[in-house]
Formats: structure tokens, sequence, C-alpha cells
């Protein structure tokens, strides 16, 4: 027998172990992530539970862009529309109707589906990067829209609207930051797992196989335009959730907040956490959020610099994402188990 | 055991403070102030589509290692923390609270943009943390009632208009006004201020108004409508780069009225020369301050400060901009507050000092412009002198005027 | 009446712009099978050469063709040094990739020449041409550059091999390959060109919009508009399609009551949507049939 060096033999015996757990690995991880989050609002300042809560609601966005781009095949440039749709549905209840701030995530979410689902009709006829080209018009007029004269007893015009943050119900002795995370938590966790059972449910496979080769998955009898539509509903659903959420922590809702810049950052969340990876949304919501203040701090002047060099060093390390890293670097054990 | 080592010497200090009797206060801070050190927060458009105002944090970053250089406030350093919003309302929210709950800055100063400002005005009135001289000149930032924590610094844009409305009341009574105004909160905020200011006039007067948005590439469109509909008297209340696109369209299609552009595009150096002098002339606008590419105050001594200050502290940056100006004027009201506030460096005191500005004179105020502030008057600066552009430099021209703020 | 005209015509100078740019576009989507992000910084940043050399006392012509050989080289560069290393990423890598240039570009502009808005001259004139300065010597200019391009890059992809092997690059790379071509040299030529391009085209634009760094992020998005509802295969389309929503967008903006000023662009956008839904490949556009 061939002597191996020990070098070969840990990383045979951790494969050998990944391989071991690998029917548990999502429990595994599952649980020690809620054993870091759960206790973390305790743990680090304010400011920083109020970072942590943003980042779980992008991810929540980019989870609902993945669902139309990673696993529909639709190329989507205008999910900064229906963020905005979700964060106004949310402040124009709150403000304008007294309605509690937990009704308005359905709310927002169904009337996003509905809007994403009317824009997925005409939408159907466009592919690739027509498709992107029509969505970037919709992230384009949007804050136009919102700023419009006629409806501006509703959504206050330019000056946008100011929310009331919620506080904890019940006397549970929290504070509103760690409150709204706890709350977000809950909704990101119920949110994804939803995500992870469509992907794997008989739609989620009628979805992927859209995505892989049309006509051959309409010459097997799914039914395009519904398929695909849905899927643009559901694809909004999430973001408009994930708008109103937004609206609620941030506390504060305007145009400008909603510009196409936050599309192309929903975008960059979604590339580099992995196209077709749901938990790679919560990766690319990391660096959403953190990674311009990184930028910033290294260089005031060249921010923007800074940061487009960051990602590109990013794309190049790993081009398919985060998860496409994870993947290749888990065959490469799995390999050397064997 | 280790307390002792401070603790003898403080009680030390204090009995020596006692015993100077009252005129000495007692040393008082809140977070972000200690004997050595001032942290001030700041909120500027560093990357994204305004980028151009990054300027003025720069600037101001520039003007305080000035002040340290020179021995600080009262002998404390000031340590600026500038953060990057992108312009971006959700993102000034983040910075605002990294400041104050991770940074601890004792205030924040000159916070750039309405939307921005919009954004984080009730959040810093909670936390009771000053938001200090903000870098917009919507009217609402000087209400102490509602908002005793928040205050501006420059004129109003409404009490400008006022100028303008009075203006056009005394010499065109007779006039016909055509108004060319960014579709934002900055641009209406002017448009209200002007109809305010002609009251009941305000119907007949006004008869075009063009909107343009900032994603326009050009504004040609609007200016032909505005020839068209006879306007004799032409506001415009855009940005520099539409305020010059806009001064040479007009010329080009030879359309000649009253032209008033406001003091947010009045720079000869970023408006006028690119827009080309022959085409401004006779152009009218308010001003607060000196215009450092105006050649009439090459040999004011404030403008010799300032120049020389750029030289020194900040010799990457451009002399000529208006918004570094901008960044050394108001910095300067930052620095007079902070040391009127002496050793009492709360938040309160701060807001109370900033709220008991009397006649303050600065390098690059027009004379006779006077900054003053009061418990129930949170706008610092509310004059302005009208002017008209020879074709070479602004001439200013009657008097200095208060226009109406607020309503 | 009169203002109808007068609009047409604005609209037809203001869709110069829009076509010039669109132009840019389509080429380089013919080079490389993408539409690039960045273009617009990169013709910003080609035309701040321009007015550096300019600045630097060259005349404007040789300055001109000097910033078209810069442009050139760097569009070659680019492709060789950033794009080349993630050739087989996923596309959506590559649009991301075209996001951080976009960031980079604009900061480095930005850092180098400040964001005071520059005046930028004109070769044409500022006189006035046609009904009362709407159509002035440099909007006929910018009009007849951008038709000349069109009719160049017309004989240049249709008669010349090396135009023919860059379409064949772009459009199959596997067969032209086996037939000779060497790819990796085409997609770099095509990067240049588009650089050139997108240069000619900020030159000219900016003595219109004036010169900073963020001048380029309206246009771009309206020379979008303009190859998509040209199609994007068609570089004539192109142009049309700028044009057309030059004037499209004057005169919604002037006689939809009410909502036509505050949603100018909205409506512009909204008849991209329209056309690519009743037409997906665009007015001119050929439509791609996929094999199986």
């Amino acid at each position: 027998m061939k002597t191996r060096s020990p070098f070969t033999d840990l990383i045979a015996f951790f494969g050998a172990l990944a391989i071991a757990l690998a029917p548990y690995w999502r429990w595994l991880v599952f649980c020690l992530v809620l054993l870091i989050v759960l206790p973390l609002p305790f743990l680090v300042k304010n400011f920083f539970v109020f970072q942590l809560t943003l980042a779980m609601i992008y991810a929540i966005a980019i989870l609902g862009l993945n669902l139309l781009t990673g696993f529909n095949g639709q190329f989507s440039l205008g999910h900064s529309a229906f963020y905005a749709i979700g964060a106004y549905t949310a402040a124009i209840l709150m403000d304008q109707y007294g309605v509690a701030y937990y009704w308005t995530l359905p709310i927002a979410g169904i009337v996003c589906f509905g809007a994403g689902f009317l824009f997925g009709l005409p939408a159907l006829r466009l592919e690739g990067i027509y498709l992107a080209l029509a969505t970037f018009a919709l992230a384009v007029a949007m804050p136009q829209i919102l700023k419009l004269s006629p409806i501006e007893h509703w959504t206050g015009g330019v000056q946008g609207i100011v929310i009331i943050k919620p506080n904890a119900p019940f006397g549970l002795p929290l504070n509103p930051d760690r409150w709204l995370y706890y709350f977000t938590l809950a909704v990101t966790l119920v949110l994804f797992l939803c995500a992870y059972n469509l992907v794997s449910s008989r739609t989620g496979r009628a979805m992927k196989a859209i995505r892989d080769n049309a006509i051959a998955a309409n010459a097997m009898g799914i039914n395009l335009s519904l398929y695909k539509s849905l899927t643009f509903g559901v694809s909004a659903f999430y973001t408009g959730v994930a708008g109103a959420l937004g609206g609620i922590v941030v506390q504060f809702v305007a145009p400008d907040s909603f510009t196409f810049a936050l599309s192309v950052a929903l975008f960059v969340g979604l590339v580099v956490g992995g196209v077709g990876s749901i938990a790679g949304a919560l990766f690319g919501a990391w660096f959403v959020l953190f990674v311009p203040n990184i930028a910033e701090h290294v260089s005031k002047g060249l921010a923007g610099a800074v940061y487009g060099i960051m990602l590109i060093l990013l794309i190049y390390l790993m081009p398919s994402g985060l998860a496409g890293l994870v993947r290749l670097v888990v065959m490469r054990f799995a390999k050397a188990a064997r | 055991m280790h307390m002792h080592k401070y603790l003898i010497p403080a009680l030390a200090l204090g009995l020596a403070i006692g015993a100077a009797g009252p005129a000495a206060a007692q040393k008082k801070y809140d977070p972000g102030a200690s004997d050595t050190e001032i942290k001030i927060g700041n909120i500027n458009p560093y990357s994204g589509p305004a980028s151009a105002y990054g300027t003025i944090g720069k600037t101001i970053d520039a003007y305080f290692k000035k002040i340290n250089a020179e021995g600080g406030i009262n002998g404390r350093k000031i340590n600026f923390i500038s953060y990057d919003d992108g312009y971006s309302p959700p993102k000034a929210v983040e910075q605002a609270r990294k400041l104050v709950e991770s940074d601890e800055v004792l205030l924040i100063f000159q916070s750039l943009g309405t939307p921005s400002n919009s954004a984080i005005q009730k959040y810093m009135n909670a936390k009771q943390v000053p938001q200090l001289f903000v870098a917009t000149g919507a009217t609402k930032w000087g209400d102490p009632k509602n908002f005793p924590w928040t205050m501006g610094w420059q004129p109003s844009y409404q009490s400008e208009s006022h100028i303008y409305a009075e203006y056009i009341l005394k010499n065109h009574p007779n006039g016909k006004i055509g108004i060319l105004y960014q579709n934002d909160d900055y641009g209406k905020d002017y448009v209200k201020g002007l109809k305010d200011g002609l009251g009941a006039k305000a119907k007949t007067m006004i008869i075009s108004e063009q909107p343009y948005e900032v994603a326009d590439p050009t504004i040609d469109s609007q200016i032909i409508n505005l020839k068209a509909s006879g306007a004799d008297i032409f506001f415009n209340v855009t940005t520099p780069k539409f305020a010059a696109q806009a001064i040479k369209k007009a010329a080009e299609i030879g359309w000649k009225p009253v032209h008033i552009v406001n003091q947010v595009s009045s720079s000869l150096g970023s408006v006028l020369k690119p827009a080309g002098f022959e085409n401004a002339k006779g152009i009218l606008s308010t001003s607060y301050g000196k215009d450092p590419t105006d050649p009439q105050w090459k040999d004011d001594a404030g403008m010799k400060k300032y120049f020389a200050f750029m030289d020194k502290y900040f010799p990457e940056g451009d002399k000529t901009n208006a918004l570094s100006a901008y960044g050394y004027g108001v910095s300067q009201t930052m620095v007079q507050v902070l040391k009127l506030c002496g050793d009492n460096l709360t938040r309160e005191n701060v807001m109370k000092q900033a709220a008991n500005l009397k006649d303050l004179e600065q390098d690059l105020s027009l004379p006779g412009i006077k900054i003053n502030t009061s418990p129930t008057d949170f706008y610092p600066i509310k004059q302005n002198q009208m002017m008209k552009f020879n074709g070479e430099r602004w001439e200013l021209f009657g008097p200095i005027m208060t226009g109406a703020t607020g309503s | 009446m009169e203002l109808f005209l007068h609009q047409v015509l604005a609209g037809i100078a203001t869709g110069g712009i829009y076509a010039c740019m669109a132009l840019a576009i389509v080429m380089i989507y013919q080079a490389i099978d993408h539409l690039n992000f960045a273009q617009g910084e990169m013709a910003m940043f080609s035309t701040f050469i321009a007015w550096q050399l300019i600045q630097w006392e060259v005349p404007y012509w040789a300055a001109f063709f000097m910033t078209l050989a810069i442009s050139f080289a760097g569009g070659y560069l680019i492709e060789r040094l950033i794009m080349r290393p993630i050739h087989n990423a996923p596309i959506l890598s590559h649009v991301a990739l075209f996001i951080a240039l976009f960031a980079v570009i604009n900061s480095l502009a930005g850092f180098i020449w400040e964001y005071q808005i520059k005046s930028f001259p004109t070769p044409f004139g500022t006189h006035s041409l046609l009904g009362e300065g709407l159509i002035s010597g440099h909007d006929a200019g910018m009009v007849g550059v951008t038709v000349a391009m069109l009719v160049f890059l017309f004989l240049f992809f249709r008669y010349t091999r090396i135009g023919l092997a860059m379409r064949a690059a772009a459009a199959n790379p596997e067969s032209a390959r086996l037939v000779g071509i060497r790819v990796e040299w085409m997609l770099a030529l095509g990067w240049g060109m588009a650089a050139s391009i997108g240069a000619i085209a900020g030159m000219l634009i900016a003595p219109v919009v004036f010169l900073e760094p963020n001048m380029m992020g309206s246009i771009l998005l309206y020379g979008f508009a303009g190859a998509v509802v040209g199609g994007l295969t068609s570089p004539g389309g192109a142009v049309v399609g700028g044009v057309l929503v030059g004037v499209i967008e004057n005169l919604a903006g002037t006689f939809i009551p009410y909502i036509g000023r505050e949603l100018k662009l909205s409506i512009a956008l909204a008849l991209i949507v329209f056309v690519l839904t009743v037409k997906p490949s665009g007015l001119f556009g050929r439509s791609v049939v996929h094999r199986v």
C-alpha cells in the first residue's frame, strides 16, 4: 500500500466526514446558523443589529430575484420597482389607514405578486437581453411614477413618507431594533424555507425545465406562459415583502430610495452569492450592504473605483458566485476522499 | 487601585476650578466630547449620481485639519468622521446610526441632501443628537418647535424666491413668467416660494411651468415650450449642468427674457463660463457669499484667507469650486459654535449655542450679511443681495434683503 | 402647429445624441454579443481624454484622432486584461463585471477631472441652421457624422474580410474558429472599435450636455431605448430608433396634458416595452431562430 501524506489524509478525513454528514448537512448548518443569529442582537451594538436586519431584508429581495433568474432563467433589472411598490404599500397602509405593520407584509406581497404577474405577461414574449431592457425601463420609470402629482396625497410626492417604528409586542423586553431583528429573522426563515420547498417541488422542476430548455419543456407539456408569469409574480412577491420590511425598518420611504442603483445592487448580490443558489442570497446581501462601506473606508475619493475593483476580484475568484465556489470545494474534497 | 491615580489629580483640578470662582464653568461632556477631542459626524455622497457634492465633505475635512494644526478648539482636536451615503436615504439612515451609536459622535454636521436629511431627521431628534447646519435649502429645516435638534444653514429656497417675487412685482408688474424647475423637493420649494411671494398675482403672472427630471439628458424641449408660451420673465430653477444648458439654449434660439437663475447655479466658474459669458449677460440672481471665481474679490481679505487655506490644506482641490467655498463658510460657523460652547460640550449646549449666534460675519459672506439665530429662529442665514451679470462679473445691486421664511 | 414643428426639430436634434449612442451600443453588441453597461462611461472617459489634450493645446482634429486611437487601445486592453480571464464565466458574471467597470471608470474620472461641468468645443459651430436655432451647425454635424459612421460600419461589416470575421466570431465562435478565424483577436478588435465609436459619440454629445463624469448616465439609457426600438441587430435601426425616441419624448412631454410633462421619460420607456411586446426583436431587427 502506498503511503499517503498526512495532508492528503486530513483532506480525506474531512471529505469522508462531509460525505457521511451529507444527508443531514442542511440541518446541521441550519442549527449552527440559528445558534449564532439568535443571541446576536444582545452581543452587538444596536446599529449593527439594524445593519443585520437590513442584510436579511436584502437577502429576501435577492432571493426573489434569484427565483426568477436562477431558477427560471428570466433576467430582470427591474426589481427595485417591486421593492418600491412593497415599501410604498406598507408605508401608505401604515401612514394613511393605520394598518398594523405585520399586516402590511402579506398585503405588500400580494400587491407585488399582482404587479409582477401583470408585468410578466407582456414580458413573456421577451427573452434574454430584451427582457432585461424592458425591466430596466420599469426600474428607471418607477421613481418618476412615485413622484407623480395626482397621487401625491398618498405617496407624499418627493418628500416621501415617514413611518413610526413598531415596538415589541406583549411587553417583551426588547428594544425596537432587536424586536425588528427577530421579526425579520422569522420572516426570512419562513420565506427561505418556502423557497427551498418551492424549487424542489413539481412546480420548481417545471421552472427549472423552462430555464434549461424552454422548447423541450413546452414539448413535455409544461405551460410556459403560466409558469413564467407565475414565477415573475412569486419573485415580485418576495421582493415586495422585502421592500415592505425595508420601509418599516428604515422608517422612511421616498422615490430616491428606489432608483435603478437598487436594482443594480440586487443584481450584484445575486451574482456574487451565486445564481441559482438559495443560501447564496445571504452572502450576496452581505456584499451589497458591507462592501460599499469597506470601499469608502479605503478611499473616499475613489470609493466607486475600490468597490468596482473588489467586485472584479471577487468575480475572478469565484466566477459562479460563492455558491459556485463552495460547490467546487465540496467536489474537490469528495474526490480526495474516494 | 488604579482609580486613585486619576482620581486625585481630578479632585485637585476640581478644587482648583472651584477656587477659581464661578467664572470657570464645570466641564461637561456628552458622548463624542472629551478633554482632548470633539467627534463630529458627517454624511456626504462621495459616490453615486450626486458625487459632485463630495467636494464639500473633503473641504470640511481639510478645514478641520487646519483648525487642529492651529491648536484645535479650546484645546480639543476635532475628529471628523465622514461617511458616504451615495445620495440614498436608506444608506443615510444606516450611516447616521453608525455615527451616533458606534462612533458616538457629539453631533452630525452638514449631512447633505433633502432626501437623506428627511430620512434621518426623526431619528436624530428622537436620539437628541444635533443635526446641525444641514446642506440643503429646504424650508423645513427651521422648525425648532417640532424638530429642536435640526438646523439649516444657507438661506432657504423659499426665502430666496420671495426676493425674486418682490423684484418682479416692483420692476415688471405686468410680466409673464415662465418657470423651468427640477421635479423634486428643491425645485418645488422654489416654485412655491415664488407663488407665495407673488400672492394673488401668481395665477395670472405665471403662464408656464416646465419640470424636468435629473435623468433628462437635455432640457431643450422645455425651453422651446417656455419660449412658445410667450413668457418674458424666465425663472430658471436648475442645478449647474442644466442651468448652463438652459442659458446656452435660450441664447441659441434667440429667446431673450428677463432671466433669473437660482442661487444654486449662480457660480461664475461652474455655470456661466461653460454656458458662455456672452450668453449669460444680463442674468439676475442673488447671493449671500463671495464667488471665488469673481475677479472683484481678488484682493478681498476674507477671500485671500480662503485661498491660503485651500493652497495649504486642500491643494488637490479646486479653489474656484463654489462647493469648496461653501464648505469653508459652513465650517467656520461650526467652529464658532464649538468655541462658544467652551467646556460645556453637551449636545444640549451645542444646540443652545447654535441658536444663539449674533451678527456673525464670515470670511466669505458678502459685506453686510450676518448670521443670526435664536431659540425660535433656526435659519442662520436669511439675507441675500440681488446681483446682475455684466458679462464679466456679478454686480451687486439694491439693499441686502431678508426674504420671508417658512409658511 | 409651429410649436409642434419646433418640438419635432428639437427632438431630432436631441434624438441625434441618442442615435449616436445607440449606434455605439449596437456596434458592440454585434462585436461581442453582449450589451456593455460600461459603454457610456468609456465614452465619457474618452471625451475627458480629448478635453485634456485640447487643454494641452493640441488642435481639435489632432486631439480627435488621437482620442480615437487611445480609446481603441483602451478598449482592446480592457478586453485582453479584464474580460479575457473570465471568458468562460456565466453571462451574468460578465454583466456584473460591466457594472464594476462602470463604477471604476466613473469614480476615476471624478477623481482625476473633478465633477464641475466643462464646456467642450464643437468643430461645426453653433450658428443657427434651421428653425431659429433649433437645428444648429453642431446638431447637423452630429447627424452627419452619425450617418457617415453608419455607412462606414455597414460597408465594414458587409464587405471587408475583417468585418465579416468579426461578425462570425461574435455570432458563432465555435464555427468561426473552425474556419480559421482568430476569435480572441476579433473580440478584442470589437472592443477597440466600440470604444472608438463611443469616443466619437462622447465628443459629439459633450458640446450639447457639457462634460462631467455623470454625463452619460441618462444618455446611455436613451441610447438603449433607441437601440432596442430599432432592433439590436440593426445599426440603421438604432439610428432611426434613437431619433424616434427623441421626437416622441418631446411630443409626449408637450402635448399630453397634465402628466405628460412629469412622465416624459416614462412615456418613452413605455414605448420601448410596447414595441418589444409587439415586435420582440425591435422594429428593424432580425428575429433570431434557435436551433434545438
